[in-house]
């Protein structure tokens, strides 16, 4: 089985795991980081998305052998030292989640949203959420959501 | 006198742990030494089975056991249940057929479940599934609605032509009359296509069994836990209902999918006993496709009759609907009692027909989506509306105010009698905020663009609160529909509130929280919803049917009128005042006519001390129940008007605005009731555009099993949406509210459709709109 060493929410680690495994299935039973969610089979949902050095990867979509090496974030590596990141915030304040399912998969590629294009307008925000699904709110309030966090992570850096 | 929290957007206590990653659905869960369950499942929509060989699969490695429905058998396991009897119009009960949770002899539809196979890890059971082999005598199927009576495939042999039912409801003598003296007759065919759910988390089961206690635990995803212990203690006899654990923890969507008592998590519990281990199943998102209970699925044809000016004297509708292969826990009661009965709508209409006929077809079972019934009747009535306003070449808004019910409680013919509601003040604000005013300026602006707009209205009605028991006991329920409540305070004053309703992105965490920290004046921090587990909750009958507020909250603001009086005793012996001097105002006891006080939280902790009343009188301690019956069914009601604009060239339709305007009564937390309005006309809108469950006719085979296939609403379909609310207090509960999870499914196909024809100009279209269907509809006429 081969060894796997990376970095995750800041943390090294360094586990044997088959070949086969997916990084989601890594990551939620192997690490027990079970924030990152599995809705689908197709790579269509985005309930899995991390960060892989940074950028937003949907984590069924690889193997876990595939981010040897790498940094990983996942949802709950995001807040530092007991600080929520403005976009889990800017989730809360806009009421952007229900059941919560679909919730760290679209805060992660929100981030990543944000980070590629700090000035997106809501037709932007709406083409890039194309990657994730989101059965309860209608989006409504997720694109309110991003779109204030971009504001506000704007004006702090 | 501190500010009141209702109808305040107060922010949810439960997203901390969803935006943190630390919630835990039952996917999260694991037990040590658990073992992992894979369904066999059919690959044909209709086939005997021959004979099942698990040998090859048990000769795998980490395969443990291979179970099927001739072992649930041995073990007198029963079959699964539909709760509600509904009879036919000749008096006849509904023929209904057997529902193995493993197939006895024959497979009914693709998807269906043949065996289980529990290994030691998912990718053995996975293995091991596709190993068992399985020989099928393929079968001719029917998976079409409109063609399974004609078909000579027999499903069923309970049911011929398979029909389950041929119901009626309404007086069709007097619907005779009033179409007899119409000046004006309006018809439509309409489909009601069928749509899958899709919460985005899928089901999942955690099966235990405790050898020494004999208790079996099921952690699951479930609207209901209670109703699904019921169900699998009573009528499948896992087991005794005291030996009977089901807990649903954070459950990740519902819309109705997640009520009902499916085969997988009733084999996983029974199989955990014979495994002797834990049993873990997860529906990968195909399985979800295939099995999980499928929505809608009507055909329909409607007429309205009218006089010259456009008042509605009766309506007809005949009906029917495809309920799958085999009847899920409730889907009897969706085309019937919770279909036609809403076919009065917002109007006065004297004589109302409605004939349903429910038929078996190799599909998916067929069950409540997020409206259930009402939908399919507002869709029915508010296309005919529409309809009826273009051939009297009436405003669509004017037809429906003379038509409007305005005098309450109102008696329709079709059994629900209306208690309050202001349809002209929805329908005038509805019209406000979407400038109904300049959309003939923008339809212009639109042409030179050479594009194509259109407007849609729909003046919808719901009943909700299911239900007064002894009414759906009358109509055939198997069950009441109260809801139980318990208010627990500890002795330092926080309080713990368990109720029979469930959470699955409603919020209920935080709007209970609200009104019971709101009568007690304490902070809402120190208020605990405790939900979902049938070993803390005594009993509920769950949450659908936008129930939780008008029921269950109902339970909790009674339970916590208890809890006051109670204090209100002891607070008095504490003081040594007269209880009748006593006043509760703000968290605080006070003894007029002195300067005595007390807190709730000192009330608490003389409750529990019990050194200051006599407890021969007042037994200590501070903890209250209720069960609360509604008087009658609530009725949300409002006004969506949907814009639209037509590309020619690709068939895209755009939605440009979607103004909304909800009566719900007293609201308590409006971001949270705004939210739900947000999801529901997202599918409404997903049902209009986008979603179509599609089986291929010739092999049954479901052709839209992925998200390759079925087009969910993403976030560049929709709009951001307006929306407003107006107000009339329900006065059937003690709260005034009326319900709000459904109201968006329910109004936005028709809004979005007659907007569509309107901007097309054609009578009958069927849903979804996709650009195909509208470039054609759009090159017919340029041809
Ligand atoms: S689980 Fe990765 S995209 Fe759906
Ligand atoms: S909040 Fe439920 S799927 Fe997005």
């Amino acid at each position: 089985m081969p060894k796997i060493e990376m970095r995750v929410n800041g943390k090294p680690i360094s586990v044997e795991t088959e070949a086969e495994t997916l990084l989601v299935h890594f990551l939620r039973d192997r690490l027990g980081l079970t924030g990152t969610h599995v809705g689908c089979d197709t790579g269509q949902c985005g309930a899995c998305t991390v960060h892989l050095n940074g950028e937003a990867v949907k984590s069924c979509t690889m193997f876990a052998v595939q981010a040897h090496g790498a940094e990983i974030t996942t949802i709950e590596g995001l807040a530092k030292n007991g600080k929520l990141h403005p976009m889990q915030e800017a989730f809360r304040e806009h009421h952007a989640l229900q059941c919560g399912f679909c919730t760290p998969g679209m805060i992660m590629a929100a981030v990543d949203i944000v980070r590629r294009k700090p000035n997106a307008d809501e037709k932007t925000i709406r083409q890039e959420l194309e990657g994730n699904i989101c059965r309860c709110t209608g989006y409504h309030n997720i694109v309110k959501a991003i779109a204030s966090a971009a504001a506000g992570m704007g004006a702090r850096s | 006198m501190t500010a009141s929290l209702i109808g305040r957007p107060v922010k949810r206590k439960e997203d901390r742990r969803f935006i943190t990653g630390t919630g835990h659905y039952t996917d999260d869960l694991s037990r040590p030494h658990q073992t992992h369950a894979v369904f066999v499942r059919s690959p044909h929509a209709h086939a005997k089975i021959r004979k099942i060989d698990a040998a090859p699969a048990l000769a795998l490695p980490g395969v443990i056991q291979v179970l099927t429905g001739e072992d649930l058998k041995a073990d007198n396991v029963q079959g699964l249940i539909c709760g509600w009897m509904i009879h036919s119009k000749d008096g006849s009960p509904m023929k209904a057929g057997g529902h193995p949770a493993l197939a006895l002899g024959k497979v009914r539809y693709v998807g269906d479940h043949v065996a289980v196979v529990i290994a030691e890890t998912p990718a053995a059971a996975k293995d091991g599934a596709e190993a068992v082999v399985v020989d099928y005598e393929e079968l001719p199927s029917v998976t079409s609605t409109g063609d399974a009576q004609s078909s000579s495939v027999q499903i069923h042999d309970e049911a011929p032509r398979n029909t389950v039912y041929q119901w009626a409801l309404g007086d069709e003598k007097a619907t005779g009359a009033a179409f007899a003296n119409a000046a004006q007759v309006v018809e439509l065919n309409l489909v009601n296509n069928r749509l899958i759910p899709n919460a985005m988390e899928p089901r999942a089961a955690l099966g235990e069994y405790d050898s020494g206690s004999g208790i079996y635990t099921l952690t699951t995803t479930s609207q209901n836990p209670h109703v699904a212990r019921l169900v699998l203690s009573a009528f499948v006899q896992i087991a005794p209902e005291h030996k009977l654990r089901v807990i649903a923890p954070d459950v990740g969507g519902g819309f109705g999918s997640k009520i009902f008592i499916y085969p997988e998590e009733t084999v996983c519990v029974w199989a955990a006993k014979r495994v002797g281990r834990p049993v873990k199943w997860t529906a990968e998102r195909g399985e979800s496709f295939l099995a999980d209970a499928h929505g809608r699925d009507h055909v329909t044809h409607g007429a309205l009759a009218l006089d010259k000016d456009g008042r509605v004297l009766g309506l007809r509708v005949k009906t029917t609907a495809n309920l799958g292969a085999y009847l899920s826990t409730f889907s009897s009661a969706v085309p019937t009692y919770l279909y036609a009965t809403l076919l009065s709508g917002q109007y006065n209409i004297p004589a109302i027909y409605a004939e349903v006929d429910a038929v078996y077809t190799n599909t998916a079972p067929v069950d409540a989506y997020r409206g259930a019934g009402r939908p399919e009747a507002t869709y029915v009535v508010e296309r005919l509306m529409e309809e009826a306003a273009r051939k009297l070449k009436l405003d669509p808004a004017e037809i429906r105010r003379r038509n409007f019910i305005r005098e309450f409680p109102h008696q329709t013919p079709v059994i629900l009698a209306y208690d309050i509601g202001d349809y002209d003040a929805s329908l005038k604000e509805a019209v406000k905020r979407a400038d109904v005013s300049g959309f003939a300026q923008r339809k212009a602006d639109a042409a030179k663009r050479d594009k194509k707009r259109g407007l849609g209205f729909s003046t919808y009605i719901e009943a909700c609160g299911l239900a007064p028991s002894a009414a759906v006991g009358s109509l055939g329920a198997g069950v009441g529909l109260w809801e139980s409540a318990e208010v627990r305070v500890n002795p330092t004053g926080s309080v713990e509130v368990l109720t029979g309703s469930h959470s699955h992105g409603q919020g209920h965490e935080t709007t209970f929280a609200q009104l019971v920290a709101d009568r007690l004046g304490i902070s809402i921090d120190q208020v605990e919803i405790v939900h979902g587990d049938t070993d803390k909750v005594q009993f509920g009958m769950g949450t659908y049917g936008s129930r939780s507020a008008a029921v269950g909250l109902s339970a909790i603001s009674l339970a916590t009128d208890k809890v006051i009086a109670k204090a209100k005793h002891i607070a008095a012996y504490v003081m040594e005042v007269p209880e009748d001097d006593v006043e509760f105002k703000d968290g605080e006891f006070a003894a007029v006519k002195t300067n005595k006080k007390m807190t709730f939280g000192e009330v608490a902790l003389a409750a529990y001390v019990g050194h200051k009343f006599p407890t021969d009188q007042i037994e200590p301690g501070l903890k209250e129940t209720s069960f609360y019956d509604p008087k009658n069914f609530t009725f949300p009601a409002g006004c969506h008007i949907c814009e639209v604009e037509i590309d020619p060239d690709t068939g895209v339709v755009e939605i440009v605005k979607f103004t909304a305007v909800d009566d719900f009564g007293t609201v308590i937390n409006p971001m949270i009731v705004e939210g739900q309005v947000h999801g529901g006309i997202a599918q409404g809108i997903g049902q209009a555009l986008l979603e179509h469950g599609v089986y291929d006719k010739e092999s049954g085979q479901l052709l839209t099993g992925s998200y390759m296939d079925y087009c969910m609403p993403r976030a560049d379909d929709l709009p951001s949406f307006e929306v407003g609310m107006t107000i009339t207090a329900c006065p059937s509960n003690p709260i005034g509210v009326k319900g709000c999870g459904e109201a968006g499914a329910i109004a936005a196909p028709a809004a979005v459709m007659n907007a569509i024809t309107d901007a097309l100009g054609v009578k009958e279209f069927d849903m979804p709109a996709t650009p195909e269907k509208v470039w054609r509809a759009l090159s017919g006429q340029r041809a």
